[in-house]
């Protein structure tokens, strides 16, 4: 009991302290592709530290759902961060949830997202939320697809049970079933987590903002909550994804050395997903709303595909 | 053990209803009497009831009561055995809630409507539910399910004043026979090959089916069964008869007489028809994966909140099908204990969304009663003046869209597990049917969030829209406590989930021969898992637990920042313009018009704007817009059907020209011909 705490908390705190950081990471890599210098790599942390230390306002018209929204999606981002395997293939609540649990509390934390969007009356929330809830409908599917190609070569939908299975065996990613279920994975995790080119998350240009819109009444301590909460969250699918096909490093219990050596590989490999990122936000163009559907039934079919390939090969 | 008590308390349960029914229609000139009677006596069934039911469910061995009628075939016979002591528990907490809730409900009928008659019919169906749930004599079945569709029938066109309540009930009468033709059809066949019409008769006699009249008797039940439990293409008219009764009933009809088509199936097809082949299993999934998804999307579209929430009935009943379905598949493939984690997973569904979706239509019938339209895009800003009732709805709505640590989420996550094991289970292509029905259930999930983020946000966030939503107040208190009783149901089956399930065990013993509920449960009772070694776990209980915990300290950030800076309330960003006022909210139309683009292909959507504008057409004066979808099913399935039936009815009337004559020869021949017949052997 008390060894589940610590790790909960060792955890915890990598979590807590690493998601902002490839905020930040990103958007400085952006920059300097874009010939500019950013921000720094810091950045996050100061917006956060800002954004607690200040006042807010909360619009006339909102309830108490406004309010509990900032808690309700930063909890259960750092509650699904306690769930996957991040330097070692044992993850302190696995047990308790695998990745369907992943994904439904992913969908509990949007869910109240959208409602706090829709919460404060005027149309940039309701449009950012209703967006959002589509796009995210219509991603389920393909990511549903891909997790399960993989929870079926592993026989199990929990997380380290996939992560130990994945070690164990000799490095398979250039199966067709993996490169096809990495590349669905890929594609919700670029709509999931709203990078271009499904939402820019650097724009307040109204009328293509996505998540920017649900949060843009919110001030203060609670869009820190909300931002962090979203770092979080995109850590975590990031995280999923690359321990998922790439599990090298993991540590396969929670010694000092094979911590240490598990979260220098980790962070190396997270370093790489994010090039590939920053390299697709800056090469591509936001897409028209009305396209998205059709690069998600790409990543849909890629999915099937997958699936159809490990009952093939 | 002792059967006494159950049956005891199964009488009383049915004495309760039966007299309290004929009591309301003997005291139906002193309403307020009445209504105490009516609410009294259903409540004290449900209390019966209900105690009978958790008794019968812990005692392992199936009870039967019979006695004779006199008539060959036909005898009174009840069977006690937790499968129907299940529908019965599921029956018994629903009926509780809504007795609960029509006490205060009810009294708006007061000098306007025969309160008397209402609580007949009320009563009669809650009567007549029991005997579908305990009847193991064919007949006695088939008579408890007509009087349900006929009561029921009565229910929905309680305010037949109304054009569109009256064709609603029509089109419900018109479907109810027909399935109860089906179902006939179904009952003759297994009738003739074991010589009697009992229940226990038709599982002895399920080896001697032969593999056609298997398949024949299946179809009859599956179709029959299907159309009561509203399964597409059969469910048009679902969403047009359960709105237009009143909220307590409609509670009722989509939380448990809509259960009885899931009773039936699972009651036939896993008893009186031996081992199905399994494309029998692949069919009842395929048309369970195309009810959820078809369900949800038609339910996005609308905007009157209790429409909604009848396709979403369509979706739940889908969902269950899929665990139903997978059942058979793994009984026929010879995997006892994956058949009884699907089947549990489907009852328990079936337990969950009884108790989600009754609570949902009761806290759109407090909306209804407080506000008068049914119209979301009237409402909006009632969680304010009506909390209780939004927070009802809230924990409703979140338990349906299935997510943590709510009991929704439990049966589909039961659900997905059983179709995970169902790709290692089976052989063939027919393998990737499992993953790709549980990708189309991850689709049904996102889609039912999306459609209950609109339906909680537009009834009840933001600015009213409409006057009706400005002077409102909250539901009188019994119907907050009838409401109350099922949030505690979602939360308790939810988050005590491990503790809730073993009491499957009887369930899937007697039905499939399998205890799993020491599988499913593991690390101290708190985690469930799937049953099988590796497999996935969860746990609700410790999810609920980490979120509560994880609050602290983000209470803490967010606090410390606040003690030292004010917190005010300001108006919402509107552009610089002079104030919002409830025209600048999104409506639940624009809510859904994303999903009505993409989907288009199957919505065809059609809308016409016209505007009235001085000088440029950017500043219109006035704007009229119409927006609609096609109904696919009525314009493309029903509508030729009618119009086919009609040419042939206009066909068969020259044989009935009305002359004395032709009929006299008529009766002639059919005499001669009976007489053929009869003398033949």
């Amino acid at each position: 009991m008390t060894g589940l705490l610590a790790k909960a908390g060792l955890q915890l705190v990598l979590l807590l302290l690493v998601a902002p950081l490839f905020s930040g990471i990103i958007k400085t890599l952006k920059a300097r592709l874009q010939t500019r210098r950013g921000p720094g790599v810091l950045q996050s942390y100061r917006d956060i530290f800002k954004l607690l230390h200040k006042g807010m306002v909360i619009p006339e018209t909102a309830s108490w759902i406004f309010s509990a929204t900032p808690y309700i999606v930063f909890v259960t981002a750092a509650l699904v961060g306690l769930m996957i395997p991040m330097t070692t293939t044992d993850a302190p609540l696995s047990l308790f949830g695998g990745v369907l649990a992943v994904v439904y509390l992913l969908a509990l934390g949007r869910f109240f997202l959208a409602l706090g969007g829709l919460d404060a009356g005027s149309s940039f929330g309701g449009l950012g939320s209703s967006r959002e809830m589509t796009i995210s409908a219509i991603a389920e599917p393909a990511m549903m697809l891909a997790i399960f190609t993989v929870a079926l070569a592993a026989s199990s939908t929990n997380l380290s049970e996939m992560a130990k299975v994945a070690v164990s065996q000799s490095w398979k990613f250039l199966a067709p079933s993996q490169m096809l279920a990495f590349a669905a994975l890929f594609i919700v995790l670029i709509a999931e987590t709203g990078r271009i080119p499904v939402d820019n998350p650097a724009t307040h240009l109204e009328l293509t903002m996505i998540h920017e819109a649900m949060i843009l009444e919110y001030s203060g301590p609670y869009l820190a909550l909300l931002e962090w909460g979203a770092s979080i969250k995109q850590l975590v699918l990031m995280t999923l994804v690359v321990n998922t096909f790439f599990p090298f490093g993991l540590s396969s219990d929670w010694t000092a050395r094979g911590l240490g050596l598990g979260l220098i590989f980790y962070l190396t490999k997270m370093l790489l997903l994010l090039c590939l990122i920053v390299l697709v936000e800056t090469t591509n163009a936001k897409l028209r709303l009305f396209r998205v559907p059709e690069l998600l039934m790409i990543s849909f079919i890629f999915g099937a595909l997958a699936l159809i390939s490990t009952f093939l090969f | 053990m002792n059967t006494f008590p159950v049956g005891t308390l199964f009488a009383l349960s049915l004495t309760a209803y039966l007299g309290g029914a004929f009591a309301c229609l003997a005291s139906w000139q002193k309403p307020t009497l009445c209504r105490y009677i009516c609410c009294g006596s259903a409540l004290a069934g449900a209390v019966f009831g209900g105690l009978a039911a958790v008794l019968g469910i812990l005692q392992g061995t199936p009870l039967l009561w019979s006695f004779s009628s006199g008539i060959p075939l036909f005898t009174y016979s009840f069977e006690y055995d937790a499968l129907a002591g299940f529908f019965n528990l599921t029956l018994a907490i629903l009926a509780g809630a809504v007795s609960l809730y029509s006490f205060s409900y009810l009294r708006e009928f007061e000098g306007k409507r025969n309160i008397g008659f209402f609580g007949f019919l009320f009563l009669l169906l809650l009567l007549s539910l029991i005997v579908v749930f305990t009847a193991a004599n064919a007949f006695l079945f088939l008579m408890g399910w007509e009087v349900m569709a006929l009561v029921a029938y009565g229910l929905v066109t309680f305010y037949h004043e109304d054009r569109e309540t009256r064709r609603a009930g029509l089109l419900y009468i018109v479907m109810a026979h027909i399935d109860a033709g089906c179902l006939l059809l179904g009952f003759a066949l297994l009738m003739q090959v074991s010589g009697s019409a009992d229940f226990a008769s038709f599982r002895t006699a399920a080896a001697q089916l032969s593999s056609g009249q298997q398949a024949t008797a299946f179809v009859f039940f599956f179709l029959g069964f299907g159309i009561k439990a509203g399964i597409i293409p059969f469910h048009i008219w679902l969403p047009a008869a359960h709105p237009v009764a009143p909220s307590n009933i409609s509670a009722l009809l989509s939380g448990i007489v809509l259960k009885a088509g899931i009773y039936g199936m699972a009651r036939i097809f896993l008893g009186g028809l031996g081992v199905l082949p399994s494309w029998a299993g692949l069919l009842v999934l395929i048309v369970g994966v195309a009810s959820a998804v078809l369900g949800v999307l038609y339910a996005l579209m609308e905007h009157d909140i209790k429409r909604l929430l009848a396709y979403h009935s369509i979706e739940n009943i889908g969902i269950i099908l899929i665990g139903l379905g997978a059942t058979l598949v793994f009984r026929a493939a010879g995997h006892p204990q994956l058949a009884a984690v699907a089947l549990i997973a489907a009852i328990f569904h079936t337990l969950n969304h009884a108790i989600f979706k009754c609570l949902l239509f009761l806290g759109a019938g407090s909306v209804l009663h407080s506000t008068g339209t049914r119209n979301m895009e009237e409402m909006g800003g009632l969680i304010r003046p009506m909390p209780v009732t939004a927070f009802c709805f809230l924990i409703g709505a979140v338990a349906i869209s299935g997510l943590p640590p709510l009991n929704g989420f439990v049966s589909e996550w039961l659900t997905y597990q059983s179709l995970l094991a169902g790709y290692g289970a089976t052989g063939g292509l027919t393998r990737i049917l499992f993953p790709l029905a549980g990708s189309m259930l991850a689709l049904t999930g996102a889609l039912a969030a999306a459609c209950f983020v609109k339906a909680f946000a537009i009834t009840f966030l933001a600015l009213p829209r409409g006057a009706e939503s400005r002077q409102v107040h909250e539901a009188p208190r019994s119907m907050l406590v009838g409401m109350g009783w099922l949030t505690v149901a979602c939360l308790a089956l939810g988050l005590g989930a491990t503790w809730f399930l073993p009491v499957f065990d009887t369930l899937t013993e007697q039905l499939l021969g399998q205890r799993v509920g020491t599988n499913l449960i593991s690390g101290h009772g708190l985690v469930l898992s799937a049953g099988m070694p590796h497999g996935g776990t969860v746990s609700t209980a410790v999810i609920g637990f980490g979120l509560v915990i994880l609050l602290i300290p983000s209470v803490l950030l967010v606090s410390n920042g606040a003690r030292r800076f004010a917190w005010k309330r300001g108006p919402t960003w509107d552009c610089g313009l002079p104030g919002l006022s409830e025209e600048n909210e999104y409506t639940a139309t624009a809510f859904s018009k994303p999903l009505r683009m993409i989907f288009s292909a199957l919505y065809q959507p059609r809308r016409e704007i016209q505007a009235v504008f001085d000088v440029s057409p950017y500043f219109p004066k006035e704007i009229r817009f119409e927006s609609e979808i096609e109904p696919t099913f009525e314009k493309r399935l029903y509508i030729p059907l009618r119009d086919l039936l009609l040419r042939f009815a206009i066909r068969m009337r020259p044989i009935q020209a009305g002359s004395i004559h032709a009929y006299l020869a008529y009766i002639f021949v059919t005499l001669i011909l009976l007489l053929l017949f009869g003398v033949r052997p």
